[in-house]
């Protein structure tokens, strides 16, 4: 009874905490164990609220992680062990969204800010420049700045 | 009787805001005084009947009065007296009425305390004000009434959501309003000025007190959502990229570049059309942050109450106030008179690539958040965006701002010497490249991003230090003299060198935590030990306990380094059973060096379980606790700044004595 | 030109807004996941039946080549929501003569057995799931989800949660009908 109702609770309410890794899943080659826990977080739980696979304690989770571990001894590399889970719940299940025609829009839209950034800094850099004489004043500017200066001095004396 | 006092204040509240949202326009327009002096009592009027009702609302829950729906929904009779406060703002209705009660401080506070503002100015900023708090009430009041009544009572109530019963969460809603509706005042200003037709460097320093105000809240009330999410939800992180996540951090980037922009109109009276453009953005942004929390637009492990109803309603107020602001923008900034000139190498090109950069990144976050409501609706297929994509994205253009964040203070306005500038950093950098070089070689088994990071938080540190000691020629002058000097520099010289060293001491904690972390799980059972970070962990077993509204199995460990018992920590599982909900309690050990943190639960293993093994597990967080220090320095910085008297003096008016002379910069 | 830079923000607002308000749409279930197995031939799978129990297992051959298309659901008995749809199914199953095979996920055969007994067995076929492995092939997040199995053996449809309902039932009902399901009768 207990039992059902820690599953339950666990299946049918949202994870509320998380740290989900338990000792019996992780695997003697502490690399391959590294590579899990690397693709686990690239993993999205699919029955919890945006989290990844590596911290949700859902059932399913725990399911995909000992999956993505049996692929990795099997000799997956990453990405096979991605495409694996992703060919059986769909481009969903992967935090990292993958870089195809419908999510271009959303890995150019960064890089196209870049380089408005570059070209604006560039554009400022050209545009300044080419007014070099701006506040450099001519020779009759200067001379009038003088006598200015001159009768306002007379004029203070008074 | 009560909450009916409460619900009919809300309504007498609207009514003035109504007032306030119309006459002081036709009092500018007929050049009024009285009318547009009105504000003063239509704002303080809006206050005290929004205070009445928030303090009717939280009186409430304080006497556990279950006829009040929200308070049956969201309280319960055992809850701890700061929870049952809390509670006043823990739902959807309660914490609309905090939003709208900061709503109206912010207004009665510039009617009551913007003295050198002058009437006109006032009045339509306070117009627009009003024409927000009319928006928000109204909503308040036609779907998310927070006195409704139930009859016949529940004997009891539904209990607040284990989770948020905690003292850093109960203040994380509060502070982030503040931060969120604190912008509303400057995107009024920002309207008012548009409508006006001009905005001058006058406009920006009477905006500036405000706008660090609402800015500092915004980074206290994020930096304590970190915090709160860092030791409740357990296991060590911070930041999760996560879509409520996500919409504050946009205002507070947008609010940063505000913030920067502001400074040039200010003192160059440039920059205009950009300051107004960000000012109107940024409280957009806090606004899109409300909508999509409340609306169940999109998935998050944060979302309030999920209703497309009320969704609908805020999606048109956001509609009115943004698209409408962003109409009169595009109708009015053109005419906007340009401002200084400035050459390539300045402070002004330096703050316009600080405004370009954060809008970059801003621009990357909204994409990334709202990419998966966007595909779906084009194609109807769904998609992740997570953590990877931010980190991706985000931290290759935030690293140049850091870099150039280090330079800017050495530029001077208008133009500036480069060959002297660098010559200034010289030192810098070196220092710079040996610290870094340094961490290569003592501290191993870090990915090259590392390092990287490491290079630019030093970078920051040492270029905002350099430059403070430079201004105030430390090592040139004897000390007696140079802290002379320092204590003659405007305030706000000193905010912006506590704020980017704050910066930089909060990246040092990021660095630290989430790249050199260390962890370790295990099956334990009362006598294993586990080894980590240098650490000897005894686990000595677990016992029952009981709490005011939970059971709990708390576990005890000994940590012990070099053979001496160092502390002893006490994680929990908890059981609410009225919520029917569990959370894991971590134990924590702090120091500045680094985290110890640690937590147990119950082995999903049938075989562990039976043999009476606990699953523990410990993480070890180096540097973690300078992301909150840096927060603090960051957030103390704004203080400062803030404080700064010229901010408060007006401009000096032509007087009958002598005009004190104002420290100018 | 200004002029032009100036309107941007304000056709980016708009633009944003026409997507709210789209997703604001109340039949829309943020949470929910599209199958990938749609239009795809059944996963490749093979369960022993539930000890205990004399009814057969069941593998992807069992759904190639079929008579009709089959309902496929998975269902245990520590999940409470698959009681009350396990009424609907042994109606579908009785009166509209549907065929029924089941996957009996995470659960203990003893349990199961147990279960079986006390509602009544509807099922043709139950492959026994004992580590969950058969569900992560059909790509299910929880208990119960529902497949329709077309007769060539392609995965027509996926219904997430409990069939209870009217709206449920019309739902696999249309899916069955299309598939050709009552044609026999």
């Amino acid at each position: 009874m207990f039992r059902i109702l820690v599953i339950m609770v666990v299946l049918l309410l949202p994870p509320v905490s998380a740290y989900a890794v338990e000792p019996d899943e992780i695997l003697p080659d502490p690399v391959l164990e590294a590579r899990a826990r690397d693709i686990s977080k690239k993993l999205r739980c699919v029955v919890c609220q945006n989290q990844d696979i590596d911290s949700s304690n859902a059932g399913v989770a725990r399911d995909l992680r000992l999956m993505v571990r049996e692929r990795l001894i099997e000799g997956d590399n990453d990405k096979e062990v991605l495409d694996f889970i992703r060919a059986r719940y769909g481009d969903f299940v992967l935090l990292n969204p993958p870089f195809q025609p419908k999510t271009a829009v959303l890995w150019l839209t960064p890089a196209a800010f870049a380089v408005v950034v570059l070209l604006a800094g560039a554009i400022i850099l050209v545009r300044h420049r080419s007014k070099p004489g701006a506040d450099v004043l001519s020779a009759e500017e200067e001379a009038e700045v003088r006598e200015f200066v001159k009768a306002q001095q007379a004029g203070n004396r008074t | 009787m009560v909450p009916e006092m409460g619900h009919f204040a809300l309504a007498l509240a609207l009514a003035l805001a109504l007032v306030q949202s119309v006459l002081p326009l036709i009092g500018v327009a007929k050049k009024n005084l009285l009318w547009m002096g009105s504000t003063r009592a239509t704002s303080v009027g809006q206050l005290l009947f929004v205070a009445l009702a928030f303090a009717s609302l939280m009186w409430s829950f304080v006497v556990s009065d279950f006829t009040v729906l929200n308070v049956a929904e969201n309280s319960h009779s055992l809850k701890p007296l700061l929870f049952k406060v809390a509670g006043t703002w823990g739902s959807h209705e309660g914490s609309l009425l905090l939003w709208v009660l900061i709503l109206v401080v912010f207004g009665a506070s510039v009617s009551l305390f913007g003295s050198n503002i002058p009437e006109a100015v006032k009045a339509r900023t306070l117009s627009v004000q009003a024409w927000i708090s009319v928006g928000f009430l109204s909503f308040l009041l036609l779907t998310s009434n927070p006195f409704e009544r139930v009859f016949p009572p529940p004997p009891d109530g539904r209990d607040l959501n284990p989770l948020l019963q905690d003292v850093g969460l109960a203040m994380h809603p509060p502070l982030l309003y503040f931060g969120y509706v604190g912008f509303s005042i400057v995107f009024s200003f920002a309207v008012a000025a548009l409508l006006e037709g001009r905005i001058d460097a006058a406009w920006a320093r009477w905006v500036r007190p405000w706008t660090l105000a609402a800015w500092m809240s915004l980074t206290a009330g994020i930096a304590l959502g970190s915090w709160w999410a860092y030791y409740e939800l357990g296991w060590g992180g911070w930041w999760f990229w996560d879509p409520v996540e996500n919409v504050s951090f946009m205002p507070w980037l947008l609010g940063t570049a505000l913030l920067h922009s502001a400074i040039v109109t200010e003192k160059r009276d440039a920059f205009k059309s950009w300051t107004i453009l960000l000012a109107i953005l940024t409280f957009s942004l806090s606004l899109l942050g409300t909508f999509i929390v409340r609306s169940g637009l999109l998935t998050s492990v944060h979302a309030f109450a999920v209703d497309p109803e009320r969704g609908l309603y805020i999606l048109m107020l956001l509609g009115i106030s943004i698209c409408g602001s962003l109409a009169l923008y595009a109708w009015r900034a053109p005419m906007m008179e340009g401002g200084g000139l400035f050459k390539p190498i300045s402070r002004e090109s330096g703050l316009m690539l600080n405004n370009l950069i954060l809008a970059a990144a801003t621009g990357s976050v909204l994409v990334g958040t709202l990419y998966p409501l966007f595909l779906e609706a084009v194609t109807g297929e769904k998609v992740s965006v997570g953590p990877p994509f931010f980190n991706i994205t985000f931290v290759p253009i935030m690293l140049p701002l850091i870099f150039i964040m280090g330079i800017g203070p050495f530029l001077s306005w208008k133009r500036s010497d480069f060959k002297g500038v660098l010559q200034r950093l010289k030192f810098v950098a070196v220092l710079t490249v040996l610290a870094t070089l340094a961490a290569w070689y003592f501290i191993s088994g870090g990915p090259v991003l590392g390092y990287v990071s490491i290079f630019f938080s030093v970078w920051l540190f040492l270029a905002t230090v350099r430059e403070w000691a430079l201004r105030i020629r430390l090592f040139e002058l004897p000390m007696a003299t140079a802290l002379r000097r320092a204590k003659g520099l405007p305030r706000a010289a000193h905010g912006m060198t506590l704020a980017h060293v704050g910066l930089s001491i909060a990246m040092f904690g990021f660095i630290g935590s989430s790249i050199w972390k260390s962890e370790e799980i295990a099956f334990v059972e009362p006598g294993s030990v586990v080894s980590i970070a240098g650490f000897e962990v005894t686990f000595n077993g677990v016992e029952r306990v009981r709490g005011p509204n939970y059971f709990a199995e708390r576990g005890s460990l000994s940590v012990k380094k070099d053979g001496k018992l160092v502390t002893t920590l006490f994680p929990e599982r908890r059981n609410y059973p009225v919520a029917q909900s569990s959370t894991t309690e971590s134990a924590i050990r702090s120091t500045l060096a680094g985290d110890l943190y640690a937590s147990i639960s119950e082995p999903s293993s049938k075989k562990a379980r039976e043999s009476g093994q606990w699953t523990l597990r410990i993480l070890y967080e180096p540097l973690v606790n300078l992301i909150w220090v840096g927060s603090l320095i960051l957030f103390l910085g704004g203080g400062v700044s803030l404080s700064d008297r010229r901010l408060r003096v007006g401009a000096p008016r032509p007087a009958v004595k002598d005009a004190q002379a104002v420290p100018a910069e | 030109m200004a002029r032009l830079l100036a309107s941007l923000p304000f056709f980016i607002a708009l633009f944003l807004g026409i997507f709210f308000l789209w997703g604001l749409n109340p039949d829309r279930d943020p949470n929910e996941i599209p199958s990938v197995l749609i239009a795809q031939p059944v996963p490749e799978f093979q369960l022993e039946a539930i000890e205990g129990l004399s009814v057969p297992g069941l593998a992807r051959s069992d759904l190639v080549n079929a008579s009709q298309p089959i309902v496929v659901n998975v269902f245990a008995s520590w999940c409470v929501p698959c009681r009350a749809e396990h009424r609907v199914l042994t109606d579908l199953v009785e009166r509209e003569g549907i065929r029924l095979f089941g996957i009996n996920y995470k659960d203990q055969p003893a349990d199961a057995v147990r279960w079986l007994s006390e509602l009544g067995n509807p099922y043709e076929r139950i492959g026994s799931d004992l580590t969950g492995r058969a569900g992560i092939e059909w790509g299910i997040s929880g208990v119960p989800e529902t497949f329709i199995v077309g007769e060539t053996g392609t995965v027509l449809y996926r219904y997430v949660g409990p069939i209870i309902g009217d709206e449920a039932v019309r739902k696999i009902g249309t899916v069955l009908k299309q598939a050709g399901a009552f044609a026999s009768e």
